[in-house]
């Protein structure tokens, strides 16, 4: 399935040494270089988050007495939500790999479908993200709702034993954390639904046919591969641990 | 002006049907392996979280462990397969994970060890 440097190939397009590197094209590679810088920059986040929320584990809000709501209902369902986005992410990866798997059987139609797929997967997952971020600042039923002092940033209301009658402050760290690391990573999403989108409309005017392969599907693929696996540890070391 | 992104060996990555099929098999295996996973750890969440337990004892540390375990195998997963590295060449594979491998080993040591050790001598000192 790699490409395989099996063929020779013209001196000019090759690079110094005569051959490409672990015979991968110069874009693919270059994803991957891009990939391995930025899962540090994510590293560095979760590092740091998993740093304060153990020395601070005493006041550290519990997460699902804060992440426990359902749109349209008034349930108590710890972690559901959270989980939900996270099927729609892994979906959203699946009908990508679909997607390259059809370009290279060069099936045109396929890859279109599975491309519009992902796109409307990611969207969904960003629309799941807003929802639970006014969640989140406006609080269960808007009881928090103080857009003016942009509360949740400045004074957190989600400290051990928080109630909605009774709110606790707990560490701001928290909602900065919070904001930051699925701000970052709904970013990545943002930019890798712009980029899927690009690709979709390339594939639909017949770009990669005439180029006679589908590599570029499966460099927007890496990458959204990526956002999926950052979401991951996003889960597990934000929402479970 | 020739274009390196075109290059010849990318044409190489072509497959026939028959193959389509296999790996298509593959594909559906790792979605549900990732959403079963993905399952058990809501509902360990739910269970044993740590609303529930203790979060300075040994119960809740081993769920830790099992959560991280479970995150380690999706990731390993979703690289192998989704992003085609277990296709790639030895070495590439390598520089890329052999680091990564060397770096959750350190956020381990951070989560558990550094970040205690400054609660627990905070509270030694009296400095909150």
């Amino acid at each position: 399935m790699a490409g395989e440097a099996t063929q020779v190939i013209d001196k000019q397009v090759l690079w110094g040494g005569g051959r490409s590197p672990f015979s991968v094209s110069y874009g693919k590679m270059m994803m991957w270089f891009f990939l391995i810088s930025d899962a540090l920059t994510f590293g560095g986040f979760l590092t740091a988050l998993g740093f304060q929320r153990h020395h601070l584990v005493d006041e550290w809000p519990i997460t699902e007495e804060i992440f426990y709501h359902l749109p349209g209902t008034h349930a108590h369902a710890p972690l559901v939500y959270v989980a939900l986005m996270t099927f729609i992410l892994i979906i959203s990866s699946v009908t990508m790999v679909l997607a390259v798997e059809a370009g290279h059987r060069m099936d045109k139609k396929n890859v279109v479908k599975w491309l519009a797929f992902t796109v409307v997967g990611g969207a969904v997952f960003l629309g799941s993200q807003a929802w639970e971020w006014y969640t989140f600042i406006s609080g269960p039923d808007g009881i928090f709702s103080t857009w003016e002092d942009n509360a949740t940033l400045a004074r957190n209301f989600y400290g051990i034993g928080t109630t909605p009658e009774n709110p606790v402050e707990g560490p701001q760290l928290y909602a900065n954390f919070f904001f930051f690391i699925t701000g970052f990573h709904g970013s990545h999403v943002l930019s890798g639904v712009i980029l899927n989108l690009v690709v979709l409309i390339r594939s639909i005017q017949g770009w990669y046919e005439k180029r006679g392969h589908y590599e570029m599907v499966e460099k927007v693929g890496l990458y959204w591969h990526f956002v999926d696996l950052v979401w991951v540890f996003v889960f597990t070391f934000f929402y479970l641990i | 002006m020739e274009r390196d992104d075109i290059i010849e060996y990318s044409l190489h990555a072509h497959h026939s049907e028959e193959e389509g099929r296999k790996i298509r098999k593959k594909i559906f295996f790792v979605t549900m392996l990732l959403s079963v996973i993905t399952a058990v750890e809501v509902g360990m969440g739910m269970i044993w979280g740590k609303a529930h337990i203790d979060v300075n004892g040994w119960g809740w540390m081993s769920i830790k462990i099992a959560f991280i375990l479970m995150t380690i195998l999706k990731a390993g997963y979703i690289i192998m397969i989704f992003m085609h590295l277990g296709d790639e060449r030895k070495t590439l594979r390598r520089i890329i994970l052999v680091p990564y491998l060397i770096f959750i080993a350190y956020l381990f040591f951070i989560l558990f060890f550094e970040s205690t050790y400054i609660h627990e001598f905070k509270a030694f000192i009296g400095w909150v």
